[in-house]
């Protein structure tokens, strides 16, 4: 195993850069950590942590060099592999009959540095639903085709981090080229890197390393022991799926429903909801057509709307649908839960609902349906 | 082989009541699209814009501002009776507008404050929505309202379809642009979660919250989202006011001010659940 300084950081993304890729990292805007284009460390945000909690997030000065000292971004990757408006085909009228115009796959393949493993599980889930099924999503392929993945081991998970409840892990598991632990201790601010590729192995070449020592690796099992014990909630997942769909029922989707506000919130900066709607528009004079893919959610009215009605016409019916979708559903479609943990719905939901705790609550209610059904500690 | 249908241009017209101006100004502040406009219906009364004045009957009426005064009942049921499709533009003519917080007040004591001749002045108690007077086609909501959600409920009307304007919350756009939620990153209350999208959450866009101003979303919680208004720190007097600034006649924002009023005469620390 190798280790890097931070001025490998630099020569990392100029060795991407050179290589043709549009190198995405985390930066500060607007009160938080976003994926955005990088060209060096200068961009990153050295010394920025975070603080989590239902409906509440707050950057904090963490008083050390740490470049990923945050838990998890506003988004993950999902508006960059998968945005949010998405041309698929123009039309345009001719003297003789129309054009039709499809978009070009991107003209450099992107580079992310600073995935967690939540992040890579998400783009595992949306892989499996967009790309492996019998008719694979183009545009997702285009995008995703060449992606080349430098995760980052949490060092500081946040208040709303369950990531190993679900399976996951602070320190990447899988779907990386390379991957770093940061360390910032006594021997100083340098990374351990793990290579997961071919294309890894290659790019690292080109990069300043030294052999890494014993105590380094010790200190990496430590810091992601440390990450893996400070997980801010927990889902307990025995029994889940049946559990979800034996739920239907419960009177506390009438409890959570009068908490809801139907604002999509939750679906939008989950990194593995993938529902989109397909729009058409014409110009005044009807001379050109776009069709965009833009991303829907199920908490939306129209979202259910089948010839002539809403199925789904109140939000008890469409909490319901996401969480045992989530939860249930996924299993039975895909062979995988929905949730990767990253806590992203808990956070940004500006009613502060908890996936976790509604999970408990439902447990309860069907353990006892005699036991008080308010949401510990969420009551309105 | 092509075909082409001869098509006449629709005939539009443009009517202002009690209003700002604002929303017929976005139509000629829709200044990329106005050529194409004008190409595409037949702008025949638009006294903001143009002298030339045609006389009806109109295919297309859009309708800017409230009903405030007698008068303005009979004009309304008149520009009705000339128009083929009647669309009402803005706060004012769909939800009541700003001066609808009129209808909470003693209006009679607001002319001795304003006029210094208020025998002069002529008005109704309330301010009221077009369509409590008249048969609406569709509305368009927005204070003021989007200049491209104006040209597409123009061009869908002149190309005879359904206008492609969403009902979702503004959080829908607001996600969609990129934007970091404000009330979760900052605090401030932000009614975008019971707000219709339309405006590209324009406010959220400069780190502002979100004040309403196109009325409730499809699926609104207003009580769910005064619950957490109240646990940001807003207070009933507060809460009265954002549910009553632009669209106060919508019946889920009154029913939600109501709420809050009572609880504030009551001096109550707790509204009702």
């Amino acid at each position: 195993m190798r280790t890097m300084g931070l001025a490998a950081i630099d020569e990392l993304v100029a060795v991407l850069d050179g290589a043709g890729y549009e190198v995405f990292g985390p930066r500060v805007r607007d009160g938080a950590i976003v994926l955005a284009p990088i060209s060096g460390v200068a961009d990153l945000p050295r010394g920025v942590g975070d603080e989590q909690d239902a409906a509440r997030y707050r950057l904090r000065d963490r008083g050390d060099d740490r470049l990923f000292g945050y838990a998890a971004a506003a988004q993950g990757l999902k508006p960059v592999l998968f945005p949010s408006d998405e041309l698929l085909v123009r039309i345009r009228k001719t003297p003789i009959g129309f054009d039709l115009e499809e978009p070009e796959a991107p003209a450099r393949p992107r580079a992310f540095l600073g995935a967690r493993d939540c992040d890579l599980r998400a783009l595992a889930v949306h892989d499996t639903v967009l790309s492996s099924r019998e008719f694979a999503d183009k545009s997702y392929g285009q995008r995703r085709d060449g992606v080349f993945v430098v995760a980052v081991s949490c060092a500081d998970p946040c208040g709303t981090c369950f990531c190993v409840s679900q399976g996951g892990s602070p320190k990447p598991g899988d779907g990386y080229d390379l991957a770093l632990t940061e360390l910032v201790d006594d021997a100083g601010h340098r990374f351990v890197v793990e290579v997961g590729s071919e294309r890894g192995a290659e790019v690292l070449a080109q990069v300043t390393t030294a052999e890494a020592a014993e105590s380094d690796l010790a200190a990496v099992d430590a810091q992601v022991a440390e990450a893996t014990a400070s997980m801010g909630r927990t889902l307990d997942t025995e029994g889940l799926p049946e559990l979800m769909f034996a739920a239907a029922d419960s009177p506390h989707w009438d409890t959570v429903a009068a908490r809801c506000l139907a604002c999509t919130n939750c679906t939008l900066v989950c990194p593995t909801c993938f529902c989109t709607s397909v729009e058409d528009s014409t110009d005044l004079s009807m001379s050109t057509t776009e069709r965009h893919r833009v991303w829907d959610s199920c908490f939306g009215a129209r979202f259910s709307y089948i010839h002539g009605g809403v199925v789904r016409a109140s939000g008890k019916s469409r909490y319901r649908q996401w969480i045992t979708h989530k939860l249930a559903g996924y299993q039975q479609q895909f062979g995988l839960s929905g949730c990767v943990g990253c806590g992203r719905c808990i956070t940004w939901c500006p009613a502060a609902i908890d996936i976790t705790a509604e999970a408990a609550a439902l447990r309860a209610s069907l353990a006892d349906p005699e036991t008080d059904l308010e949401t510990a500690g969420e009551a309105r | 082989m092509t075909t082409t249908a001869v098509r006449t241009k629709p005939t539009v017209a443009v009517w202002k009541f009690a209003s700002c101006d604002g929303c017929q100004l976005n139509l000629l502040n829709a200044e990329d699209e106005l050529l194409e406009v004008a190409d595409t219906v037949n702008i025949a009364y638009f006294p903001e814009a143009t002298r030339t004045m045609l006389p009806g009957p109109y295919d297309v009426s859009l309708v800017e501002g409230s009903i405030t005064t007698p008068e303005e009942i009979e004009r309304i049921k008149m520009v009705r009776e000339q128009s083929g499709v009647l669309i009402t533009i803005g706060a004012c003519a769909t939800h009541g507008g700003i001066q609808a917080l009129r209808n909470y007040a003693d209006v009679e004591e607001y002319t001795r404050y304003v006029y210094a001749h208020p025998e002069y002045i002529e008005t109704l108690e309330t301010s009221t929505p077009i369509s409590e007077h008249v048969k609406v086609d569709f509305e368009l909501r927005g204070c003021p309202v989007d200049k491209y959600q104006l040209v597409e409920v123009i061009a869908a009307f002149a190309q005879g379809r359904r206008p492609r304007i969403p009902t979702y919350s503004v959080c829908v756009e607001c996600k969609r642009a990129g934007n970091i939620c404000v009330p979760v990153v900052s605090g401030e209350p932000c009614l975008g979660p019971v707000t219709q999208a339309g405006c590209g959450a324009i406010c959220p866009s400069f780190n502002r919250g979100c004040y309403a101003c196109f009325g409730p979303q499809d699926s609104q919680n207003c009580h769910g989202m005064a619950d957490r208004l109240a646990a940001l720190g807003m207070t009933n007097d507060e809460m009265v006011r954002a549910y009553r600034t632009f669209n106060a006649t919508c019946e889920p924002f009154h029913a939600e001010s109501m709420r809050h009023e009572r609880a504030r005469k009551a001096g109550a620390e707790e509204v009702e659940a």
